[in-house]
Parts: C-alpha cells; structure tokens; sequence
C-alpha cells in the first residue's frame, strides 16, 4: 500500500471518528450535563428532556454510536482495500 | 422453601457451572493464558468484556448510589458506559492490531522503553489491586447476609473459586467463565427489576416504568419522589446539588478511566481480527447497557419503596414493632440502623434531625427484592448474581496482576531468557499470589478501600489513556515525553487525592478544590496535562526511531493482525 493512500485512509479515518465523537460529546456531555436545566422544561415518555438524556438516552446514543462506526469503518477498509480476509 | 436453601441450590449450581468451565478449558501456552488464543467470537467477548467490567460496584452498589443521589448519579452511568466509545473508536482496533497479550507491553514497545514500561506495570498492578479490594467485600456482603457464613469463610470460598479457573485455564477459563456469570448476573438483575416495575407502575420495561404513573394512586413516579425528597429535606430527585463543572470532570475521569483499565483493555486481544474488535466493543456496551439503563430504574423504585415503607404512606413513620423482616435481617449485617430519637416507637428517615435510620447504600439492590415482597427464589438469585458481578471482575484483575508480573516484569525485563512454559508457570505462581493477597485484601479490609476507588480510574485516565490515545494518534510521541507525561499525570493525580482524603480530609469540599473539581473527577484534569506535557516535550525532542513509526503506520490499518488459535 502506498504511503499516500495509507495517509489518506488515516485522515478518512480521524473524519470518521471525529464526526462520531461529536455526537457523542453533545449527546453526553452536552444534553445529560450541561444544558441538562434548560432540557427539563421539556418531556419525553414522561420524564423532564435533560433528565431522560442524563439517565436513559446517552447510553442508547453510546450503543448506536459504535455500531455506526462499526459499519462505516468496515465500509471504509474494503474501499482502501485494508480489510482482513 | 426457603429463602436459605433457594440461596444454597442457586449459588451451588451456578458455582458448579463455573468449575465445570474452568476444567474444560485448561491452557497450555503462554497465549492462551494470556489472551485466550485471541479465538474468542466478538459476541462472546462482548459478554464477557460486559461481565468482566460490571463489578459488586455495579450490581450492589450503583442503583443504591443513584438511589441516594438523584440525578447526581448520573456520573456512574453515563462516565461507566461513555468510556466505551472511546474504547472502540480511539483504543481497542489499534491495540488488538499490536497484537501483543498486556498494556505495559504496548507501553513498552511503543516508547521504546523498560521504563516506560515498568511505570506501566506498577500502575496496573496497583489500580488493579485497588479494585480487587472492592470485589472481597462485595463477596463478603452477599455470603455473610444470604448464606449466613462467617465473611472470612465467604472470602475463602470465592477466591478457592477464582483461583481454580483463573490459574487453570487463564484467560479462556476466566473468558468462558465470564460468558456464564454475565448471563447468570443479568438475569438476577432484571427478574426483580420487572417484578417491581410491574407492581409499581405496570410496565414491563423498567426503563419506561421509571417515567410512568405509579399503579393505584395514578400519580407520576417521579413527580411523587420529588415531592417526597423536598418534604423530607432532600434536594428534588430530578435536579442535582453536584455544580456542573464537577459533574463534568467527575463522569470525563470515568469514562477515560474506563477506557484506561487494563483488564477492559486486555479483552480487546482476544478477539480474532481488528473488526471484530471494534464489533466486541459495541457488543459489550449492549450488554452493560441493560444493567446500566435498569440502574436508575431500579434506584428510583427502590427510593420511593423504601421511604414508604420506613415513613408509612401517611408519612407518619411506621411502629417499630410492625416493621417488615427485612430490616431485622439487615440489622443484624450492621447495614441498617434505627435509633428511636424521639421515644415514639415509629421509624423515620429524613435528611434533617427528624431521622432515625442510618442505612447503608449498598444494600438498595439486594435488599430490594425483599422490600417489594418477592418470592423466595428472586431473593436467592440476586445473592448469586451478586457474587457473579464480583468474582468475574476479581478473576479479570487477577489475571492482569498476574501477566503484569510473570510478561512485564520478569519476561520482558528481569529474566529475558526463560522458555515459554517456565514463563507460563510463573504466571501460575504469580496468580496464585495474586489470589492469596485479594483473600487476604477482603478478610482484613484496609478501611480506605472506599476512599482509593477514584484512585484507580484517576490513575488509570491520567496516565494509561494518554500513553496509549498519543502512541497511536501522534506519530511523533517519543520516549521522552511519554515518560514525563505519566509521571506528571500520576503525581498530580494521586497527590489531589491523597491530600483530600488522607493529609487534610476536612478541607474536601468545593471551597478548597482546584476549579472546584473533587478528588473524584480530578483525573481528567491530570489526563489534560499528561497530554499537554506528552506532546511538549515530544515534540522539541528528537523523534521516535525509524522502527517505532513503522510500528505506528503497521497498527493503522488493519489488515495483517497476527493469526487467532480456533477453541
């Protein structure tokens, strides 16, 4: 593999995972802490919005998240032709 | 029957099971005992990374936290399930590439250093020491209540247990063993949850019971626990009294921390090939995903069951005389306390001088099947599941204590030309140390185990994570600056804790913190500025040799991992 394509791979790679990462940073960090006051005027399936992000939703999000990455990464070596078997 | 001898079959059976695995899967090299050939399938190694992770802390502990802390609590659950997007995106794919069976030899091999390496290994052992500590007890707990054996006697019996399948069969035995007592935990964990939420709410699903009307009264669940907490002086369930740049540091030190302990790590070797390792990781975040999202659950049910129960529905407190078993039977562990203040014969918890209870958190989960007046059989489980949840992660920690010292220390740096089955017998040995000092760890608990907790994900987040994320992800990181960059991340971190909690504990409060971080979120800070220092002093130093970022380049990409042995 070539030195260009292999950088160019790694650079998809950190796209990737940067996109990824920041939903998972907004959803938690964001949603469940910091705005989590200004969410619980809201409701969902009777509970306050922040609320339900702080308990509940971040770690449904966590799930989907690498499940996603799973598929694009797989997606993504087959592309580069870096796949295994 | 009673709930005795339910406790006796089901612990008995489910300890059966284990042997029976550990006998089954006997190794016979030095990789299998440490990474269990890497053959294992990625949903198996997802149950076991889920059992393996899910400690006593998670299956006795966290609901009663929660329980007592509200939305506060929300640092466990989401900084012990966040850890594992970063885990499968930043670490788990690249180390299962390395290929290499322990975190002190990635260490190593990437700074080119017995330093580096050595640093590593002490790390490990201690964070993985610290932890062991916290699983004796949580054994201790469940033998001493539910089989009424002496604790002493408990802890022997567990780690007879644990010594038998993690010295036979290493990492399979523990990973098959794993596979079983996650299911074993799981169900223990759920079957009272849905009893509850069904009494309570009507749901089936805990998970939307907890937001729903409570059965009879139609009122809302949690609108109800907020009215009860004001009344009785508590901060509403729903709002939290931590401030939120604590809040913020406390669940980014869990959530790296989680990613930075080596026995999380470690699972991540044993599956066959890159994807499947980051397929593993998803695997094993569903599977603690179940406990995890039932935890605030079951913490909300068990808070509104509790008051209830102690303070009467009238809220007028209830007659000592006609209080259910259960509190006889965990005053008797010395968990629950009552205190008649005012001489009137009622019981009555509160958060001002109105309370008379003084009660333990971890009790919540296993005290609460007994409260919603479950059958026999659900109370037995939970004892098992208990202990489950327990000696998994003991057997996980046990092995990386033990490839810490029989590959890191001696192989690796002290006796470099030993042959594998010599290697291979003194992982044995030091296994069986191993077993022998957490034995010894639960029997005489050092009284700090509490205090050392947010010692091992402080540690393990300001000086594993780092290490790691910046030898992948920075090509230039050398030796220099990994070296430096953990040290200072230790000692900032450990000297914020040990001053808080043992040089000037009457100062551990939100006036004397630095930014108002806890000792218990203080890692993040220290993992900020191992990374800070990390990339300074790399990059004004001379890059790392041509053979180390040829190492870097081959761990990028995934084809090319080193051949898995099938079971």
């Amino acid at each position: 593999m070539s030195k260009e394509r292999q950088g160019a791979y790694w650079k998809e790679n950190l796209r990737t995972v940067a996109t990824l990462l920041s939903i998972w940073f907004i959803v938690s960090y964001g949603c469940g802490i910091l705005f989590v006051d200004w969410l619980d005027q809201f409701q969902i399936a009777g509970f306050p919005l922040g609320f339900w992000f702080a308990q509940q939703g971040s770690m449904y999000v966590f799930v989907i998240l690498i499940f996603v990455y799973v598929r694009l990464m797989n997606t993504m070596d087959r592309k580069y032709d870096v796949h295994e078997d | 029957m009673s709930v005795m001898t339910w406790t006796y079959l089901i612990v008995g059976l489910s300890f059966a099971l284990y042997i029976g695995i550990a006998i089954w899967s006997k190794v016979g090299t030095t990789k299998e005992y440490y990474v269990a050939g890497s053959g294992v399938h990625p949903v198996a190694n997802g149950m076991a990374t889920a059992a393996d992770w899910m400690s006593a802390a998670s299956f006795i502990s966290m609901a009663g936290l929660i329980s007592f802390m509200g939305r506060d609590g929300t640092v466990y659950l989401m900084g012990w399930t966040g850890g594992y997007v970063l885990l499968a995106m930043l670490l788990a794919p690249y180390l299962r590439k390395f290929g290499k069976y322990t975190v002190p030899d990635f260490i190593g091999d990437r700074y080119y250093s017995d330093t580096a390496r050595l640093v590593a290994v002490i790390c490990a052992v201690f964070v993985s020491f610290t932890y062991v500590a916290g699983q004796m007890r949580g054994v201790g707990i469940v033998f001493s209540r539910f089989l009424e054996v002496d604790i002493n006697t408990g802890v022997i019996i567990g780690m007879a247990i644990v010594f038998f399948y993690a010295v036979l069969g290493g990492m399979k035995g523990i990973t098959y063993t794993q596979v079983a007592q996650y299911c074993v935990l799981i169900f223990a964990y759920m079957v009272p949850a849905i009893f509850i939420s069904l009494l309570l709410t009507g749901h089936v699903l805990p998970q939307t019971g907890f937001g729903a009307d409570l059965v009879g009264s139609g009122e809302h669940l949690l609108d109800k626990l907020n009215g009860l907490s004001t009344e009785l002086g508590f901060a509403e369930y729903t709002k939290g009294s931590k401030s939120t740049i604590d809040v913020f540091c406390i669940t980014a030190a869990l959530m790296v921390g989680t990613a930075g302990l080596p026995h999380v790590i470690v699972r991540f070797f044993t599956v066959p090939k890159v994807s499947d390792a980051r397929k593993s990781a998803g695997w094993a975040l569903l599977f603690i995903g179940i406990l995890y999202t039932t935890a605030p659950a079951v913490a909300a049910f068990a808070r509104v069951n509790m008051i209830e129960t102690i303070n009467g529905k009238d809220g007028q407190g209830v007659m000592y005389a006609e209080a259910p078993s259960w509190i006889a039977n965990w005053e008797k562990t010395g968990l629950i306390k009552w205190e008649d203040k005012n001489g009137d014969g009622r019981m009555f918890y509160a958060k001002d001088d109105r309370n008379e209870m003084t009660i333990d958190r971890d009790i919540m989960v296993l005290a609460n099947p007994e409260i919603a007046k479950l059958p026999a059989w659900v109370i037995a489980l939970v004892a098992a599941g208990g202990l489950a949840a327990a000696l998994s992660t003991a057997a996980g920690l046990l092995l990386v204590i033990s490839s810490a010292i029989s590959h890191d220390l001696l192989k690796k740096m002290i006796m470099r030309d030993i042959t594998e089955k010599q290697e291979l017998l003194y992982a044995r040995i030091a296994a069986f140390f191993a077993v022998v000092v957490a034995g010894l760890l639960g029997i005489f608990p050092p009284g700090f185990v509490a205090q050392v907790v947010a010692f091992a994900f402080g540690l393990a987040a300001a000086s594993f994570f780092p290490a790691i994320i910046l030898g992948i992800f920075d090509k230039r990181a050398n030796m220099q600056g990994a070296i430096s960059g953990m040290v200072v991340g230790i000692v900032f971190t450990a000297g914020y804790i040990i001053y808080f909690k043992f040089v000037a504990p009457g100062d551990n409060n939100a006036e004397h913190w630095l930014f108002g971080v806890s000792p218990e979120g203080i890692g993040t800070i220290g993992m900020l500025l191992n990374i800070a220092v990390t990339y300074a002093i790399s990059h004004s130093t001379a890059p790392p040799p041509e053979h180390i970022q040829e190492l870097v380049d081959h761990i990028r990409v995934p084809r090319g991992a080193g051949a898995a042995t099938h079971h």
